[in-house]
């Protein structure tokens, strides 16, 4: 078992990755509840600025646990690639087209849903 | 990493000897491609639940609105702090279980232990807290209105905050014949009882005019639902069906079906998914208890276990942003 020696304590590796996603996470449900009129209600790229800022650090989490956690960084680069760049790819893939034909719905379908009555 | 017998191997064996193209081990690196493949399933759900919230998207619940309870605190409006605090579990255990692999690259059992039991732990108190999260959501909160067509209709004050049906609807007295099987039709079965009857929340809703209702659809400008006058209110419960008290797989007081139906299953699906790592991590835990891995020479298994449990934590990160905070 001399491979024991080999490999140091990430303890506090560990404790710093932890320490950012809880401030991501804290900046989320704040904004969450306070919803800034000023991000809330305007519109940018099809959607307001809030839900931009929440995926963003959505990824920017999912970044940290797959690196540090799940110890991607220290893959190889070829399993890093398998894996990241198919799960990436298909995902937005997927992501766009029904998005887009969700919103397609939605213009076709919104004028004829009655609302008044 | 491993402990493997050394075989001749001269690059040509079908077997392919001790070659590890992606420098993971065998299990490793399946546990990667299993994770990758559950990923595109979750970013399945994930995607049809954006599919219909866009195809709906002007009259969508508002998750603020659904998602108010915390512990002890009733009748207090707390939007988002409970998932919050689920969330701050799972990444928690995150923590925990790493720091048993960690402490497992030492050859330290008696670290390696108690932090799967902490990691163990942290699943258990998430289960936990997602059972009273759905608790909650499938009793409800304040009570709607159905019309015919599945629109949903809710009671506000004179200052547009929600109000519950217990708080403005007063019993009518009337009377009621129980359904049983030899009168009418044998098989079927009566159906659940409201606490209000129909009848009874609109004679209310006639009598305070203080109250009005609140329909599902969003106005764009304040992202709130649209708030109908009493005077004109009578034109959608004249409409009316049912009264509502909660979520169920058919129908939603919060507005939408489709909401719980998508809510129940992926949060369900992700509950599943902590329910199966708790139970890998606690035969894994009393592995290390009888010295499985302190035999086989590392701690291997606890990584790959490790992988899994991480890969639920991320699939929650996106669950959370998708249905909380989006």
């Amino acid at each position: 078992m001399t491979h024991a020696q080999e490999h140091n304590s990430h303890t506090k590796l560990i404790w710093k990755v932890f320490a950012i996603l809880s401030v991501i996470t804290i900046v989320e449900v704040a904004l969450g509840i306070i919803k800034p009129d000023a991000l809330y209600l305007t519109k940018i790229l099809g959607t307001s600025p809030l839900n931009i800022i929440f995926l963003v650090l959505t990824v920017v989490k999912a970044y940290y646990i797959t690196w540090f956690f799940m110890h991607m960084a220290d893959e190889k680069k070829n399993l890093r690639r398998a894996v990241v760049w198919t799960s990436v790819f298909l995902i937005i893939f997927l992501a766009t087209l029904l998005l887009i034909e969700g919103s397609y719905i939605n213009d076709v379908l919104g004028p004829l849903t009655k609302w008044n009555y | 990493m491993e402990v493997t017998i050394p075989t001749e191997n001269n690059g040509t064996s079908w077997k392919g000897g001790n070659e590890k193209p992606l420098g993971a081990s065998y299990g490793k690196m399946m546990m990667w491609f299993f994770i990758l493949s559950d990923a595109l399933t979750f970013s399945g759900f994930l995607g049809a639940y954006g599919l219909m919230r866009f195809k709906f998207h002007d009259s969508w619940p508002i998750a603020d609105e659904v998602f108010t309870h915390f512990p002890f605190l009733h009748g207090f409006h707390a939007p988002m702090y409970y998932v919050a605090l689920m969330t701050f579990i799972l990444i928690f255990s995150s923590v925990t279980m790493v720091l048993a692999v960690d402490a497992g690259h030492q050859m330290n059992k008696k670290k390696v232990t108690f932090y799967m039991l902490l990691t163990i732990l942290g699943g258990a108190i998430f289960l936990g807290s997602q059972a009273w999260e759905w608790k909650n959501f499938i009793n409800g909160t304040y009570g709607a209105v159905k019309l015919n067509d599945g629109k949903i209709i809710q009671f506000v004050d004179a200052t547009g905050e929600q109000i519950s049906l217990e708080s403005f609807v007063k019993p009518l007295h009337s009377e009621r014949t129980q359904h049983t099987a030899n009168k009418g039709l044998w098989f079927v079965e009566e159906a659940e009882l409201p606490p209000f009857t129909l009848n009874e929340v609109v004679e209310s809703f006639k009598a305070n005019p203080g109250i009005s209702i609140r329909t599902e659809l969003i106005n764009p400008e304040t992202k709130a639902k649209t708030i109908i006058p009493h005077s004109e209110a009578m034109g959608f419960l004249n409409e009316a069906k049912s009264v509502v008290m909660g979520a169920n797989l058919r129908e939603n007081e919060y507005g939408k079906t489709l909401f719980a139906n998508f809510f129940f299953f992926i949060t369900g699906f992700h509950g599943f998914h902590v329910l199966s790592g708790v139970i890998i991590n606690i035969i894994i835990f009393f592995n290390v208890i009888i010295g499985t891995y302190e035999r086989r020479g590392h701690y291997e298994m606890v990584e790959k276990v490790g992988l899994y449990w991480h890969f639920v934590d991320l699939v929650w990160v996106f669950v959370f942003t998708f249905f909380y905070l989006v």
